[in-house]
């Protein structure tokens, strides 16, 4: 589905992507985890053509999305869900999930806009209720929903999200996983990117470790999970107090 | 004062208020887009009038007023795809340079286009003597144009604002950007289409008001301060505030001849927006909440 090779991205000199190369396959949940600084939203950012790369090859569907800008990308069947929310703040929760469904408008399928707005409030019925309160006066948990079922409203084959859990209460967090479980067995192809490792390998079909802008390691979300560097580095486990 | 005088005074006020009602929902469509003043909305209602009167001299009024508005919104777009475009992330000081720039560069463009003569649109219907007299208080029928007009043009805009899809995306751009764009949104479009937009609104009140308060090529920058004013006061990006904080501005400097001279006029807006902005940033009518999940 998504297939990328020698990725390079920089800011100014500093280079935050170096020669970068992954898979997601249909129908998988991928993870990227790294500590702060990683690469990881850049590399989101630079997928979802918010961010232009300096040099690789991005395929989708077997089709060139290299430095295609985001209004594009999303027209394809990519959607993000981006770092920290970003929803409309200053418009009600019901027209930020409508202009999700702008591209369906691009797409000729305006038809399908009540379909799945209806699918968006069964996933997430509180967003029902909420209709009509404005986005940026909800909770960080509610926000974090309508920024995925404004994605969702696309109709996208693959959903990209970034930290979907920061910021957020253990038990709404929990919850948000589930969801993304859900988004698999309704088809869709998640690339999750996320710091919290542990919860994001459970979930997970495969992972990458990115650092510094490189992929350090990488398999099935099973075998990260044991990996003892993983464990040290990522999921705060302390081996040497436990083997001495 | 009679009673007689008192409405008198109130009718004038009603009519320069919501002038600048729709000069502030100018300021306000832009804003609402792209996050900043466009500090050259003056300019558009100058320009409207003035190219309205110079088209009249070979075609009947309705006609020229249609064609200036037209030409308006063209020289809007213009100026946001060769001034304001190309440019990546500006920031706010940034643009409002450039607007002021530019409102500077098209009144004396203007200047040498036309002259510094004073213009006017002849009446729409009457004469600039004919007046409708309820109970003893006389009204121009160009009054009833301009508040019949504007009145509309707040109400159509207020619906394409909150019920249409391209109204919604335009609000989202200003929201958020980055988000916008991930819903496949233009920006870029949406910018030029909320200058074509403001452009053309101000066009039409510069017509629309041009046979009473007459205009000249630097009639733009006094509308612009008291549409800014108006926009502040009622809560930048509220076009139904503004009308509202139009009302409250044109009253205030009407009834302000009874106690002070005429020429103080003006210092009664620049001090309500120093006030404003001093105190109530968020202007009048400007909810605490919406003005917390704003930039500025």
């Amino acid at each position: 589905m998504l297939r990328i090779r020698n990725l390079e991205t920089a800011y100014g000199n500093l280079r935050v992507l170096r020669r970068l190369s992954m898979h997601v396959a249909p129908g998988e949940i991928v993870t990227i985890i790294g500590a702060n600084g990683a690469g990881k939203t850049t590399l989101l950012n630079t997928l979802s053509g918010l961010l232009s790369a300096r040099s690789g090859e991005v395929e989708f569907n077997r089709k060139n999305i290299f430095n295609m800008p985001a209004e594009k990308i999303v027209l394809m069947g990519c959607s993000l869900v981006p770092e920290g929310r970003q929803v409309f703040a200053t418009m009600s929760v019901h027209e930020n999930l409508l202009l999700g469904g702008y591209v369906l408008h691009k797409r000729k399928e305006q038809q399908m806009i009540d379909e799945e707005l209806q699918k968006v409030y069964a996933l997430f019925p509180i967003l029902k209720e909420r209709g009509n309160q404005l986005a940026g006066t909800l909770s960080g948990g509610e926000q974090q929903m309508v920024a995925i079922g404004r994605a969702l409203m696309a109709r996208p084959n693959m959903i990209m999200m970034d930290e979907p859990s920061m910021g957020l209460a253990p038990l709404i967090v929990k919850e948000i996983f589930q969801i993304i479980l859900r988004l698999r067995e309704a088809g869709k192809t998640v690339l999750l990117v996320e710091q919290n490792a542990k919860a994001a390998l459970a979930i997970a079909d495969r992972g990458y470790v990115l650092e510094t802008g490189r992929i350090i390691s990488q398999g099935p979300a099973e075998d990260l999970l044991s990996n003892r560097d993983v464990q040290r580095a990522y999921l705060g486990r302390d081996l040497d107090s436990e083997n001495p | 004062m009679t009673l007689e005088l008192l409405f008198q005074y109130l009718v004038a006020g009603i009519t320069y208020g919501i002038i600048y009602a729709i000069v502030a929902i100018g300021f306000n469509i832009i804003y609402n887009t792209t996050g900043i003043i466009n500090f050259a909305q003056g300019e558009f209602v100058m320009l409207g009038g003035m190219t309205a009167v110079t088209l009249n001299t070979f075609m009947p009024v309705p006609l020229a007023i249609v064609a200036a508005v037209l030409i308006t919104m063209i020289i809007g777009a213009l100026i946001e795809i060769i001034f304001i475009r190309w440019l990546d992330n500006p920031t706010v000081l940034r643009m409002i340079i450039i607007t002021i720039g530019l409102s500077i560069l098209i009144r004396e463009v203007a200047l040498h286009v036309w002259d510094e003569k004073v213009r006017a649109l002849p009446y729409f219907s009457g004469t600039a003597t004919s007046s409708i007299s309820i109970k003893g208080v006389y009204i121009s029928p160009q009054v009833l144009w301009v508040i019949g007009i504007c009145t509309l043009i707040v109400i159509i805009l207020n619906f394409f604002f909150s019920h249409t899809l391209l109204g919604r995306q335009m609000r989202a751009c200003s929201s958020n950007r980055k988000a916008a764009r991930l819903c496949g949104i233009s920006v870029q479009n949406m910018v030029t289409l909320s200058f074509v937009l403001s452009a053309g609104i101000g066009a039409l009140a510069g017509c629309i008001v041009s046979p009473i308060t007459y205009i000249q090529y630097d009639s733009g920058t006094g509308l612009a301060i008291k549409g800014f004013t108006v926009a502040i006061l009622g809560g930048l990006g509220n076009s139904m505030a503004a009308v509202a904080a139009g009302l409250i501005l044109g009253v205030l400097e009407s009834f302000s001849i009874w106690i002070l001279p005429t020429a103080y006029k003006d210092a009664i807006s620049i001090s309500i927006l120093l006030l404003i902005l001093f105190v109530r940033p968020g202007g009048l009518f400007g909810s605490r909440e919406a003005l917390s999940l704003k930039e500025f």
